[in-house]
Order: C-alpha cells, then sequence, then structure tokens
C-alpha cells in the first residue's frame, strides 16, 4: 500500500489558484523530491499535506485513512513531520531542550506533570542519540538561538526526527547555506532515507541536492502539476527545461 | 541602535549567585521577614502584601512568562477568590478554610468556561478579551447590590483562627501566625508551579511561547495546552485572591477591577517575566515604593510609572534579568 496518496487536490486563495489540481503518490522508504520555479506552488502543497492549510477541493489519504480534514496535531500523531523553510526551532530554549520535547510528546508524555526516573532515563538516551545523529552532541547546552544558521538547521531536522516520524517533509532542508553546511545536510538526509528507511518528501531549489538524493521528482509550475519522474528523465524533459529557462532555450 | 544596557550589564556583571543560592537566599529571607522587617524600620503586615501579590503576579507569569500569553483580566479571578472566601465566612461557614476552597472553586470554574470561549485568541485580542471579561464581573460585584453591598465591599466578617483539632493557631489576632500562614500557602502554590513547569506538560508551555507553529507541528494541541495553563494560572491567582480576602478581613470590586490586572502585569514586567523569582521580587519593589512613596504623596503611582517605563526601556528582562537569564530548565 503506497503510503501517502495525494488526490487531485486544489488550493484556491480568493482568486488565486495557488495549487491546481496535483495528485502525487509516494511509497513507503522512498525519497520524492518537488522541485519547480519560485511560484510554483510547492510550499502551499506541502501545507495541505501537513494541514497548515485545508485543500479546497481533493483529498489526502495517508496510511489508507482519509486526513483531509485532520488538524496539524492529529497529523503528526499519526506520523507525519515537517520542517520549514524558514527554520522553526525554539530560539531561547537550549538543543537539548529543542530535541527533548518532541521525543516526550512522540512518547505520550506531552500532559505528564511528572516523570519518573525510568521515563526520564529512556527519554535522556533517545535525545543523546538524537544529538549523536544530528552532530551537535558539544552543542546541546547551547541556546538554539545562538547557533549557527546550519545547526539550527540541523536541529530542526532532528526535532521533526524525534517524532519518530513515518514520512518526512523537508521544506527546502539547505536554504541559505553554505557549501559545508549543505554537504552535512545531503550527509544527514542520505543517512536517514538509507539506514533508517525513512520515507522523505522535500522541497528543494539547489539541483545538486535533488538529483543526487531523491529516487523520483516531481515538477510543479504555476501550481499545475508538469511532470515526474527518475532523475534522468526529468532532466531529459523538455517540458521542464522550457519552464526553468523559459521558452527560448 | 548599539548594544543594550542590559546585555552590557550583563556582560560586564559577574554572576551574582547562582540559581540555588538563589533560592535558599529567598526562603530565608521570606521565613526571617517578621524579625528584620520592623527591624527595617517597616511593619510585618507589609511582608504579607507582598507575599499575597507575589502568589498572585507568580501565578499571572505562569501564563505570561512560560507560555507567552497575556492577560489583562487576571483580577477577575482574583476577585472571584476574594468574593468567594469573604461571602462564605460572613453567610455560610465561618471558616477560614471553608472560605477559601469555596473561593479557588468559584475562580477555577470560572476561568474554565471563560478560557473555553477566549482560547482561540491571539495577542492584543485574547489580552482584549481578558480585560472585557473582567470588567463584567467587576460590575456584576458592583451591581449586586444585595449580595455584594456594591461599592461599600464585604465587610463584618474576619478570618477565622485555624483549628488543626489538637490546637489552634491564631491567625487572626496574631500578624506573625497569618504572615507565617500566607508563606506556607504561598510555598505550597509556587512550589507546585515550579513542578508543573519542570515537567514535560511545562515545556510543551515553553514550547508553545517560543515558537506556537513549530509546537503545533510537532504535534502539540496548542489551544488545549494554552487553556490548561489558562486555568492553571487563573486558579492560583483566585487562591491569592482568598488571602487578599483574608488579609484586609474586607473586599470590594477595585480587587476585581482591570486596573487590578494591571498591577499584577506591572509588577511581573517589573521583576522579570522570564525569571520564575522575578514577579515576587517585582511585587515586593512595587509595594515598597508604594508604601514608602505613598507616605509623601498621593502621586506615588507617577513615580512608580516612571520606575517601570525605566525598567522596561533598559532592562527588558526586569529587575532579575540583570543578575541572571537562565530560567528554569
Amino acid at each position: 500500500m503506497s503510503l501517502l496518496q495525494v488526490k487531485n487536490v486544489s488550493k484556491h486563495f480568493g482568486s488565486l489558484v495557488a495549487v491546481s489540481g496535483v495528485s502525487m503518490t509516494v511509497e513507503p522508504g522512498e525519497l520524492r523530491a518537488v522541485i519547480g520555479p519560485n511560484g510554483a506552488g510547492k510550499t502551499t502543497f506541502f501545507n495541505l499535506i501537513t494541514g497548515f492549510f485545508r485543500p479546497t477541493s481533493g483529498n489526502i489519504i495517508f496510511n489508507g485513512e482519509d486526513i483531509t480534514g485532520l488538524l496539524p496535531a492529529r497529523r503528526v500523531w499519526r506520523g507525519i513531520a515537517r520542517t520549514f523553510q524558514i527554520t522553526e526551532v525554539f530560539p531561547e530554549l537550549t538543543v537539548h531542550e529543542n530535541l527533548r520535547i518532541p521525543v516526550e510528546v512522540a512518547s505520550g508524555f506531552r500532559l505528564q506533570p511528572w516523570l519518573s526516573r525510568e521515563n526520564d532515563a529512556k527519554i535522556r538516551a533517545r535525545v543523546g542519540e538524537l544529538l549523536e545523529m544530528g552532530g551537535l552532541t558539544d552543542k546541546a547546552a547551547r541556546l538554539v538561538g545562538e547557533l549557527a544558521h546550519g545547526d539550527q538547521r540541523s536541529t530542526e531536522i532532528m526535532m521533526a526526527i524525534a517524532l519518530n516520524p513515518r514520512l518526512l517533509l523537508l521544506d527546502e532542508p539547505t536554504a541559505g547555506m553554505g557549501e559545508q553546511e549543505t554537504f552535512v545536510i545531503i550527509q544527514l538526509i542520505r543517512r536517514l532515507h538509507k539506514d533508517n528507511k525513512l520515507t522523505i518528501v522535500l522541497i528543494e531549489h539547489d539541483m545538486r541536492v535533488v538529483f543526487h538524493l531523491a529516487d523520483r521528482i516531481m515538477v510543479l509550475d504555476q501550481g499545475k502539476f508538469l511532470a515526474e519522474g527518475t532523475p534522468q528523465e526529468i532532466a531529459k524533459n523538455e517540458a521542464v527545461q522550457t519552464a526553468y529557462l523559459g521558452k527560448a532555450a | 541602535m548599539g548594544e543594550r544596557l542590559s546585555d552590557v550589564v550583563n556582560r560586564t556583571a559577574p554572576r551574582l549567585m547562582d540559581k540555588r543560592t538563589g533560592d535558599i537566599l529567598i526562603w530565608l529571607l521570606l521565613l526571617s521577614a517578621p524579625f528584620w522587617l520592623p527591624a527595617a524600620g517597616s511593619y510585618v503586615e507589609l511582608g504579607t502584601r507582598v507575599v499575597v501579590f507575589a502568589l498572585a503576579a507568580t501565578a499571572l507569569n505562569f501564563l505570561l512568562g512560560y507560555t507567552g500569553v497575556l492577560s489583562f483580566g487576571h483580577a477577575a479571578y482574583f476577585g472571584l477568590g476574594a468574593y468567594g472566601t469573604a461571602l462564605t465566612i460572613k453567610f455560610l461557614v465561618a471558616s477560614t478554610p471553608v472560605g477559601m476552597l469555596v473561593g479557588v472553586v468559584v475562580g477555577a470554574i470560572a476561568a474554565a468556561i471563560i478560557g473555553l470561549m477566549i482560547i482561540r485568541l491571539r495577542g492584543v485580542y485574547f489580552a482584549m478579551c481578558t480585560i472585557a471579561f473582567g470588567q463584567v464581573f467587576y460590575f456584576i460585584a458592583f451591581q449586586w447590590f444585595s449580595l455584594t453591598n456594591g461599592d461599600d465591599g464585604v465587610s463584618a466578617w474576619h478570618r477565622m483562627p485555624l483549628d488543626l483539632g489538637f490546637t489552634t493557631i491564631d491567625i487572626l489576632n496574631s500578624s506573625n501566625a497569618f504572615y507565617y500562614f500566607v508563606l506556607a500557602v504561598f510555598a505550597a502554590c509556587v512550589a507546585a508551579m515550579a513542578f508543573l513547569l519542570r515537567s514535560p506538560f511545562g515545556r510543551t508551555l515553553q514550547a508553545i511561547r517560543e515558537n506556537e507553529r513549530r509546537a503545533r507541528f510537532l504535534g502539540i494541541p496548542v489551544d488545549a495546552h494554552i487553556w490548561m495553563s489558562w486555568v492553571i494560572s487563573c486558579f492560583f491567582v483566585s487562591v491569592a485572591g482568598t488571602l487578599f480576602a483574608l488579609m484586609n478581613n474586607f473586599v470590594d470590586p477595585r480587587a476585581m477591577r482591570w486596573d487590578q490586572s494591571g498591577t499584577f502585569v506591572i509588577m511581573t514586567v517589573l521583576g522579570g517575566m522570564r525569571s520564575f523569582w522575578g514577579p515576587l521580587i517585582g511585587s515586593a519593589i512595587y509595594l515598597v515604593l508604594q508604601d514608602y512613596i505613598s507616605s509623601h504623596t498621593e502621586n506615588w503611582m507617577s513615580f512608580i510609572g516612571a520606575f517601570f517605563v525605566l525598567i522596561v526601556l533598559f532592562f527588558p528582562r526586569g529587575v532579575l534579568g540583570l543578575i541572571g537569564r537562565k530560567a528554569v530548565s
């Protein structure tokens, strides 16, 4: 069974059509990239999947269940985690606390007024694991707001991982990063995909990142579906080249 | 613009004390207040007042400083606690604990219901609605003459000595005994709040304060958690209200008015809303200044106002922001 089926979704903001009749099917274990020129509706498409907006029409099926009308928190409980185009973290809390909060939520402790010693130890161990995986161990006690952009980005990705998601959505994970930082993030995503068998959908502008990582690519243009295929197929696709480079190409 | 003055002080002043030393010092000062207050030319009743308002401001700060939600209507629940206590002791049962229990239950239930109506609002819209609901209670207390005696307030009753079965504590006639009674209630409430803030639930509140969108997309049902924080905060402000009525042996509608809510906010911001003890310090500064200045001029509020403006401009983290910035963690 497919993990995620987006069926013919549209989103209108007044007379503006941000997403128009787009469908997408993601299989378990797949790494899918969504690309397209500026204003193609990529982020809006993400927002429909994660419940930031409700689609004007169409359905979203996750793991066989229709989640079209669910609130964001309930989608998270079913296993959909995301990061944002502009980093969203808890700036005045430490890296450790930033990771601890999603670990506790994922463990079902969000309403607990206390933790047993045993559970506290489990949570700390899990946070330690995540810090290690994200290369953040030596920065655990720092406030996230004081970290470099790349480390904030890694923290945000690890916060999403802390939820034990079945599907991870990354909105431009390498936006605004230098060469070295981009490389670190690519390595991290590759490990999550290959070692942890995590299903990932990502939006990305950096084509090197996309062609390095993605199993399949979907292209959006002006809110509409343009093409889908393997990186090789997309590279050769004339419609895609036209959309990116203009008619003259 | 350059650096903020507070940043410069933060950087240059050595950390005066670590957190544990600070806690111990504060409790020692509070426990010994009846001994040193008279020596310092003051009186123990001022200490009692500081502790009562410190509880109200700390309760407000649970919502403001640790959840990031501003209420300008906490006086409503403070006043409900006060009226509940006064009316119970006057008309129903002449018992201090029963009066307090009724006051707190009434305040907390009102907060739970009103919370449901306003919890989807944010920022200034939320604050405006808390004022509006607060004023509703003020006008009810003002107009319902047959029960509340309107503007003249509920008088001709007094707090009752505590009967513990084997012994009786005379909190009515002994100022010191009443101070320690208030301090014990304060300690229990403050400990409960500190405990909650260190729990997984408390961390979800700080997550909401830091970044509501991120919190929502980490699976925290934000509205429900803000509602819980609101009810907890109003519960403890009701407890402060019951103590306020007991302290004065009297309550009138001003305990519920919007400017009373404003006083709680000023105390909290003055002391530092990111510090757990900030509201206590703010309450002490506010009330000591009021006590001192009001004996010289009736325009004491202009002086406190000017002091408040200076603090907000130069030390946005409040007086305690000078000492250390690490909050409960």
